[in-house]
């Protein structure tokens, strides 16, 4: 019972970065209508970063993690102006080229400046561990303080795209792109505030994934993207509390699935159970249904 | 020039090119077998690249069957791949262990034909539930099914014991000569040769080519353009988006068979996430829907990181740079306005052939 109980907690907290790095996806999405293959790597970025500055430059975590939300801030937006922008117009498939030669271009210059040999990111969140129950149930502070920062991202994210002006500016964008030229919004600004801000959360989601899985390298965003990308759709695409519920349940399914059905299968689970999900409901857990017409 | 002959010279030109780099490569082989290693015209290391770039030429080609003439997009392709490179090794090794038989060709044709059939089998099994779905949810599921492929791979180890097959998953402990070995991929008695490869390479472009230009590809094409209304006109759109997807899985079989049997080791983890993607980077930069674009792109993708070695480290950095540099060139009007006048200019008379259309 303990073990499920920890194993769960794991799980949780595996999704709740997962559900962070999701989020990333599914704005950019539900805007720009494409699929940032870059997100992952950005992730990497920002792990490099705040490992950069707590450990050669000497900085206090919280400044560390700071530092290395502006840089992948800085990076989503000049990634979006150089390479995504000039191909508005163009077929969704050469802005997914793009996107990917944009990630092949993050991991070789990670590879050039920071070499291929695995770095250990130091224990930044420091709290400890948590006994529970008599010492049977042991959990990590670096993994309560995932499932916090999830909580609270998702809160201020639900509210931020609910009440503010900027927040509603993003959702007509979403809903339509030239109708809300016509009302004077600022489509590119727009665009740019999305990229900006799932840049943003990529950096706190590379803190968290190396707080609790310490191997960084040039690779390490790759995998967790594409587990994110596929929470996102899981979710549903271009739903925010879609991306919270498949990223959660997604790390919940490969950790109690490797724990409880084979190791070697983990990842052939997760995909497994997508798959199904879609069967079921071919838009994801709450993707809006769109109708057709000829 | 009508419409028809347009087309017929398109393929012609596909086809005869494919034949005259093979008649040219054949040659310049033989020329290099009879004469010491510094008069050879071709280096050894662009000789090694002559198996796979057939192979990637075919999976660029089938993948573009998918994503350009059927119009879905596929990121699992090389699951396929790696079906039928798994397959053809199994089918070589048992046929030389528990058969002995020695001819290397028939092994070969053998071991590409089971491939193409397994990986056809399992793009049947894949197309059923994939291709319910539309857009990107569709391109997540292949994704997905080309990850569990990979991963079960990992975990298959087969042995032959004369002239039986020992199977066993997760479970290493099966007795026999070992040809899969788990993650630690297959080790082979390599087979693949030239030959096989353009003739792969010709048998695909004839395929693919004859099932655009016939009643079925335009069908599929119909699909493509609106599925709505192709069903309303009596097309069975299942149909034909299954008949895309198997034709593009069984090529893709026979082109892994091949390239699994071309190197000494081959591991499961080889066929990723990154080559699916990869060869869609073929198909998008040749050309959606071109399948000569395809060709060349696939031939000049894979020997432009081999050429870039020079570079050593900032090597794929500079692939990754021309990656987007070309999607953001071959994207940008003012370059393709300029395209377009230029081919103008040079072709003076097809703006008055364009001007008596109307």
């Amino acid at each position: 019972m303990m073990a499920f109980l920890s194993n769960l907690v794991n799980g949780i907290s595996l999704g709740s970065i997962y559900a962070i790095i999701a989020l990333g996806y599914t704005m950019v999405y539900g805007i720009a209508k494409m699929l940032n293959f870059a997100h992952g790597d950005v992730i990497m970025v920002g792990a490099y970063i705040a490992f950069c500055a707590a450990q050669y430059w000497g900085f206090p975590p919280v400044l560390a993690l700071l530092v290395a939300m502006a840089v992948c801030t800085l990076l989503g937006v000049t990634i979006e102006k150089l390479a995504y922008a000039p191909l508005r117009q163009a077929t969704s498939l050469a802005v997914l080229i793009t996107a990917i030669g944009m990630s092949y271009l993050l991991q070789n210059l990670a590879l050039l400046i920071w070499g291929a040999n695995p770095k250990v990111f130091p224990d930044l969140i420091g709290l400890g561990s948590i006994a529970l129950f008599d010492g049977q149930l042991v959990v990590k502070g670096a993994t309560l303080v995932t499932i916090a920062a999830n909580i609270v991202i998702m809160v201020a994210l639900t509210l931020f795209t609910a009440r503010t002006k900027m927040g509603k500016a993003m959702r007509c964008v979403s809903e339509d792109r030239g109708a809300a030229e016509l009302m004077g919004i600022h489509v590119n600004g727009t665009i740019s505030l999305t990229f900006a801000i799932g840049s943003f959360l990529a950096a706190i989601a590379g803190f968290l994934l190396c707080s609790s899985y310490p191997v960084l390298q040039p690779t390490t965003g790759s995998m967790p993207g594409i587990k994110a990308f596929t929470a996102a759709v899981f979710g549903g695409i271009g739903s925010i509390p879609g991306a919270m519920v498949g990223g959660v349940l997604l790390g919940v399914i490969e950790i109690l699935g490797k724990a409880y059905i084979s190791t070697e299968l983990g990842d052939a689970i997760v995909f497994a159970v997508l798959i199904i999900v879609l069967l079921v409901r071919p838009t994801g857990l709450m993707g809006k249904a769109t109708r057709e017409k000829v | 020039m009508s419409v028809k002959q347009k087309k017929l010279i398109y393929n012609l030109v596909t086809i005869g090119l494919v034949a005259a780099a093979w008649l040219i490569f054949t040659l310049l082989l033989n020329h290099d077998a009879g004469v010491p290693r510094k008069e050879r015209i071709l280096s050894s290391s662009m000789k090694d690249q002559l198996i796979p770039i057939c192979c990637w030429i075919v999976m660029a080609v089938s993948l573009n069957l998918v994503v350009g003439i059927s119009g879905e997009l596929s990121l699992g392709h090389a699951g396929f791949m790696s079906i039928g490179a798994f397959t053809g090794i199994v089918v070589s090794g048992w046929l030389l262990n528990g058969f002995a038989v020695e001819d290397a060709t028939l092994r070969l044709v053998l071991a590409m034909v089971a491939g193409g059939l397994t990986a056809g089998i399992a793009g049947v099994l894949i197309g059923i539930p994939v291709l319910r779905l539309r857009g990107d949810y569709l391109a997540i599921v292949t994704l997905a099914f080309g990850e569990i492929i990979k991963n079960v791979l990992n975990c298959v180890y087969v042995a032959a014991d004369g002239r039986h097959l020992n199977l066993g998953f997760i479970n290493n402990n099966i007795a026999g000569t070992m040809l899969l070995n788990g993650p630690n991929g297959a080790k082979v008695k390599t087979i693949a040769t030239v030959n096989a490869g353009f003739i792969l390479v010709l048998i695909t472009l004839v395929i693919v080519l004859n099932l655009i230009n016939s009643r079925s590809g335009r069908a599929i094409m119909a699909v493509r353009d609106n599925r709505i209304a192709a069903e309303s006109m009596g097309v069975p759109v299942t149909k034909y988006k299954m008949m895309a997807f198997v034709t593009a899985a069984t090529l893709a079989g026979m082109a892994g068979a091949l390239y699994g049997l071309n190197f000494a080791t081959l591991l499961p983890t080889k066929f990723s996430f990154n080559e699916s993607i990869n060869v869609l980077v073929f198909v998008v930069l040749g050309g959606i829907g071109n399948i000569l674009g395809s060709v060349i792109s696939a031939t000049a993708l894979t020997i432009l990181p081999e050429k870039l070695r020079f570079l050593q480290n900032y090597r794929m950095l500079v692939y990754a740079v021309v990656l987007i540099v070309v999607m953001l060139a071959t994207n940008n009007r003012t370059i393709r306005a300029w395209f377009n006048t230029l081919s103008e200019r040079l072709r003076p008379g097809k703006r008055e052939e364009a001007k008596s259309h109307e």
